[in-house]
Formats: structure tokens, C-alpha cells, sequence
């Protein structure tokens, strides 16, 4: 008998008792489907989180200056002064997968509004830092690339300091004083909370990097602190660092041996842990989903084996009319590849459905992958077979005689 | 001679105890004869149809099939012999269940390598039209009388065109006008040289027969 000629008949005998063939199925129905759906929102999950770690800002690059050295005393990390602004502009020109770059310089100030004042720490930027932070305003309005031109005296508060200096009012629209100098507030920043390690980042004061420079800081140079950049995604993470060490070290003029002179760092352990957690959460959920896949082959194996005992005369009869046993083998275990295919793909509709219903219910993000509904595919064949052997041998192995006679 | 037994005997093994159910049968049909094999029950008629119709094999002696050695083949071929050379119709007509009349007279050629499945139908139809079935291809066993289910049975068991159909009380479950018909419908096939062989342990059944052998713990009288 060939193959297509076992697959027709099994169809057919299990087409004959569809009630029961629909409820035996209905255990790898049920085991695809949690599968399909637990990979699906745990993927999902995962991806989410990445997103809301990333905007946290893992998928940043940031661009310290190299130390200085001057006859054997060397300064510290960013001591030297050749990070500059065409530095900054030939990365922002040349250099992929960029979302948003600005330079940052750091300074230090006392600011006073009426009678209240605050020591705070001041961040020269272009108008770009707040997108490279990921940073909503909570009212105002940004500054833009004209104060960067013309050195304007605006500036924008983090929530601690506006909460200092006026608490209970708004500070959009006035003037306050940063080392007696009067600065018009345009925004106040949205509440960003401490990083991780304790500091607050919303102690500060964000205003166009060459007003810093040029009149709070009275230099003429255009050297920054750090350079800070968002990536579109964590992916290209090496690939930007590559480029962009080689951008500078170009720039700068390094010959090949030699060392850097920058440093560029990133936040590759966080990226780490959230890999290995998303990593760990799908593995875990797939574990559970494939208990119940064994369970429904196991709800497999019994029926097929109540099913050959009922059809044992019918074995017999197969026998007497030139059925040899292999092919008696061959018909039941076809049957129960069949049930669990069948199962199987039911199974991956309704996990699919599920997941999407999820995703629609809980605004979850749900990622179904092809790969996922392979690999249950050939799972819940790969039950049926391994389920199935053990009816179907038994089936084989019956005596025709006896078979016969059963009542 | 189609069937040829020479010093058949079958033993089954009751813990390490013999026991005997055929005792040195010789045994020879010709073809086109019509065989009717009776006995009380145990004495050993079940066991020598079993053996004829390859199910079984002997414990001790020779069987010849047309003109074939069988006590030693192997399944395989017994059952491809089974498929070729020998129709069964039973007591209990053992039809598949919610199975059409054509699929279950189809069945035995499932098992023979090189039919299409036009083919398959066609003989079915063939077979089915001629026992007067014509109008119940497509009914179930269930919805068929019990002579009509037994001429299912027959047809199945001809489907395959064997020189030999070997009977085990075909009349059993059918009241009298219904084996009154099944027997004549036997008669015919013989008459058309089919070689019959019956079980049954009603006189006026192995009446039909061309011939009638008795049986008694497990020895042919």
C-alpha cells in the first residue's frame, strides 16, 4: 500500500467517528495552542520590555574626551579637550543608525529666584539632547538651534530644581538667575527619577551648550565633555562603536597601533540582563506549554489504544483478507499522526487567535513567529508517532484467529 | 488437487501440556468441489478451516495449496496467499462498521499491490450488481438485513477472484429463507468451478454440498 493510499484510509476511519476523534485531538489542540500563545505574548513581553529599557536609555553610545598628559602627570578620564564640535558633527553626518546625537558640557552653578536658591549642575546640549534622553517636557518648550547660533540666555529646568527655587508655581515665562546672570525659563522638564545608582536626575539645568561655554563658562573653545548618542536599535550596538572609532580615530589622526584618545562607552551589561531575562522568561513558558503537549500525546496514546481494542475484529479481519502487519502497523500509526496533526494545526489557529486576543484585550504586544509555528507543527506530528507506536504495534501484533472470534 | 493435506496435526500448549485439536488429518479437495465439514463442537472443524485458510499454520505435516507448500512460509506471504488464493465468509459477516457495501467489498483489494482505485470500484460494482445489491452500494452494514450484510461478505470475498472460499457456518445468524438463498448463491459459484469449503452443524445446510466429511476429536471419520 502506499503512503497517500494509509493516509486516505486513516482520514476516512477517523472521519468515521468524528466525536471521538475531535476530543482526542483536543489535548494536542490545546497543548499547540498554549504554545503558540505563551511564545507569542512571552516574546511579545520580552520585546516590550526592551523597549521600556531602552528608553531608559541602554540603547545610548556616550563619547568621553581622552585624558590629558602633560610630562608624565596624566589627567583623568574627559580631562583632555579634543572632543569638538566638528567631531560632533562629523559623527551626526557620517555615522548609521543614529536616532539623535548631542554634545554635552558640564559646568556648576548657584540659581536664585527670589528669595529661594539652589546649587544645581548645568548641562550645555543642542536641542537634540532632550530626544537623546528620551525626555518629555512637563511644560514649555524646548530650545532651539538659533539659541545654539546666537548663545541666548534660555534655559530649561529639571522638576528638582523647579521645585526648589519656586514651589507651587510656575517658573515657564520667567526669569531666574544662574551666577547673577538673569535666564528666561522656557520649560520646566518632566520628572525622570534617580538613575540606578542613587543620583537625581532631575537636579539640573539644561540650556544651549554654547551659552554655557561662552558666558557662564567665559571659554572660546568648542570642546565638549561627552558626546551623547541614541541608537535606533541595541542590535547595531557594535557595529556604531566600530564606526565611530574609526570615525574619530580618522579625525584625530591615530596612527594604527596606537591608543585612543576618547573613550566611548554603553550600557552592555543592562542589554546583557535584559537578553538573558527575556531569554529565560520565553525558555520557561515554552517548558510549561510542552508539559501539556506530552499530556495531550499521552491523551493520544489511550485512546488509540482503547481504539485498537475495539477494532480488534476488524484487525482480524484486515489479517484475513491479506493485511500483512506492517501495514496494520503503519494504518494506526498513520491515525494518530493524522488526529494529532490535525490537532495540530486547529491548535495553532486557536493559539494564534488567543494570542491576538491578548494582545487586544491587554494592549500587550504579541510577536507570532513562524519559527514558533514550525517547530509546533513537527512537535505535534513527532507526538503523534511517538504516541501512536505503541497502539499501532499492539494492533499488529494481534492473532487473527483470536481477533476474530472477539465479540 | 487445490488442497492437499498430508499427516496434519496442530497442538496447543496449555502451560507445558499438549493438547491435540488435529490428529494426522489426510485431507484432499479437488477444484470446483463443495465441502461441507461437520462435527461437534471441539472437534477440531474450526481448527482445520483455520489451517486452510493459511490463518494457522500446522504444528506437524504437510499443506499443499495449489500446488504450493504453505506450512512454512512466512506471515508476508501467507498473508499475500490469504489475499490472492482465499475468500472467508464468516458467521458474523465481520463487516466494518459505518463502511459502505462498496468500501467494504473493496477492502481485500487494498492489500493486493497494483489496483487503482477505479478499479478497485469497479469490481465492487460488478460484484455487488450480480448478488442483487445493486441499489445498496452505499448503505451501512446496519441498514442492511442479515442475508443481505452475508452477501456484502460474499462479495468481499470474491472480490479478489480466489480459486477457493472457505466458509465458517455461513448460515449461522440467518433464519431459513435467507439461508436458503445464501446456500443456492454457493451453489452457483460452485457451479462456476469455485472450490467451496463449509464449516456447519446443520444436516440440511451441509446438504448443498457435493460432499460432506465428519469430524471427531480432531480425526477425519
Amino acid at each position: 500500500m502506499n503512503f497517500w493510499l494509509i493516509l486516505r484510509l486513516a482520514i476516512r476511519s477517523l472521519s468515521r467517528n468524528p466525536g471521538r476523534s475531535l476530543l482526542t485531538a483536543l489535548g494536542i489542540i490545546i497543548g499547540i495552542a498554549a504554545v503558540i500563545a505563551v511564545i507569542a505574548v512571552g516574546q511579545g513581553a520580552s520585546s516590550a520590555l526592551r523597549n521600556q529599557i531602552s528608553s531608559m536609555g541602554s540603547n545610548l553610545l556616550v563619547i568621553f574626551p581622552g585624558s590629558s598628559q602633560a610630562g608624565g602627570f596624566r589627567g583623568g578620564a574627559g580631562t583632555q579637550q579634543n572632543l569638538t564640535q566638528e567631531d560632533s558633527e562629523a559623527i551626526q553626518r557620517e555615522t548609521h543608525h543614529l536616532v539623535a546625537l548631542s554634545p554635552v558640557v558640564r559646568g556648576g552653578a548657584q540659581s536664585i529666584f527670589r528669595e529661594n536658591n539652589w546649587a544645581t549642575s548645568l548641562q550645555g546640549v543642542n536641542p537634540d539632547y532632550l530626544r537623546v534622553r528620551n525626555w518629555d517636557l512637563q511644560e514649555g518648550d524646548n530650545f532651539t538651534e538659533a539659541d545654539i547660533r546666537s548663545g541666548t540666555r534660555v534655559c530649561l529646568l529639571g522638576n528638582t530644581v523647579a521645585e526648589q527655587l519656586s514651589p507651587g508655581e510656575s517658573l515657564v515665562g520667567k526669569s531666574i538667575r544662574i551666577r547673577n546672570m538673569p535666564f528666561w525659563v522656557l520649560g520646566v522638564l518632566a520628572p525622570k527619577g534617580s538613575t540606578a545608582w542613587g543620583q537625581d536626575q532631575d537636579d539640573v539645568i539644561v540650556l544651549p551648550w554654547t551659552t554655557l561655554r561662552r558666558t557662564l563658562q567665559n571659554s572660546r573653545f568648542n570642546n565638549f565633555s561627552q558626546i551623547i548618542i541614541s541608537l535606533d536599535s541595541l542590535d547595531n550596538l557594535d557595529a556604531v562603536r566600530a564606526e565611530i572609532s574609526a570615525l574619530l580615530r580618522q579625525r584625530h589622526r591615530i596612527a594604527t597601533g596606537a591608543d585612543d584618545d576618547f573613550t566611548i562607552t554603553d550600557m552592555t551589561e543592562i542589554t546583557q540582563t535584559i537578553t538573558q531575562v527575556s531569554t529565560l522568561m520565553t525558555l520557561l513558558l515554552t517548558v510549561i506549554a510542552s508539559i501539556s503537549l506530552v499530556v495531550g500525546g499521552i491523551g493520544i496514546m489511550n485512546i488509540m489504544l482503547v481504539s485498537v481494542t475495539e477494532r480488534t475484529r476488524e484487525i482480524g479481519l484486515r489479517l484475513a483478507v491479506g493485511a500483512r502487519r506492517r501495514d496494520l502497523l503503519l494504518q494506526f500509526l498513520v491515525e494518530s499522526m493524522v488526529l494529532s496533526g490535525i490537532g495540530g494545526l486547529i491548535g495553532m489557529g486557536v493559539g494564534v487567535g488567543a494570542a491576538l486576543v491578548v494582545a487586544r484585550t491587554n494592549n500587550w504586544p504579541v510577536l507570532i513567529s513562524t519559527h514558533s509555528i514550525l517547530i509546533a507543527f513537527i512537535f505535534s506530528a513527532g507526538v503523534g508517532i511517538f504516541f501512536g507506536f505503541y497502539p499501532a504495534w499492539r494492533a499488529a501484533r494481534l492473532d487473527p484467529i483470536e481477533s476474530l472470534r472477539r465479540e | 488437487m487445490l488442497i492437499r493435506l498430508e499427516n496434519i496435526s496442530k497442538y496447543y500448549l496449555m502451560g507445558d501440556q499438549k493438547i491435540p485439536a488435529l490428529n494426522g488429518i489426510h485431507l484432499e479437495i479437488a477444484q470446483g468441489d463443495f465441502v461441507a465439514i461437520m462435527g461437534a463442537s471441539g472437534s477440531g472443524k474450526s481448527t482445520l478451516l483455520n489451517l486452510l485458510g493459511c490463518l494457522d499454520r500446522p504444528s506437524e505435516g504437510c499443506y499443499r495449496l495449489d500446488e504450493q507448500e504453505v506450512s512454512q512460509l512466512n506471515a508476508d506471504a501467507l498473508a499475500a496467499l490469504r489475499n490472492r488464493k482465499i475468500g472467508f465468509v464468516f458467521q458474523n459477516f465481520n463487516l466494518l462498521a459505518r463502511t459502505s457495501a462498496l468500501e467494504n467489498v473493496e477492502l481485500p483489494l487494498y492489500y493486493t499491490p497494483g489496483f487503482t482505485a477505479a478499479e478497485r470500484r469497479r469490481r465492487a460494482i460488478e460484484l455487488l450488481t450480480r448478488l442483487g445489491l445493486k441499489d445498496r452500494f452505499h448503505h451501512y452494514p446496519n441498514q442492511l438485513s442479515g442475508g443481505q450484510q452475508q452477501r456484502v461478505a460474499i462479495a468481499r470475498a470474491l472480490v479478489n477472484r480466489p480459486p477457493l472460499i472457505l466458509a465458517d457456518e455461513p448460515t449461522g445468524n440467518l433464519d431459513s429463507r435467507a439461508g436458503t438463498e445464501i446456500m443456492t448463491l454457493f451453489r452457483e459459484l460452485n457451479a462456476e468451478g469455485i472450490t467451496l469449503v463449509m464449516v456447519t452443524h446443520e444436516p440440511d445446510i451441509a446438504a448443498y454440498a457435493r460432499r460432506t466429511i465428519h469430524m471427531r476429536d480432531g480425526v477425519i471419520q
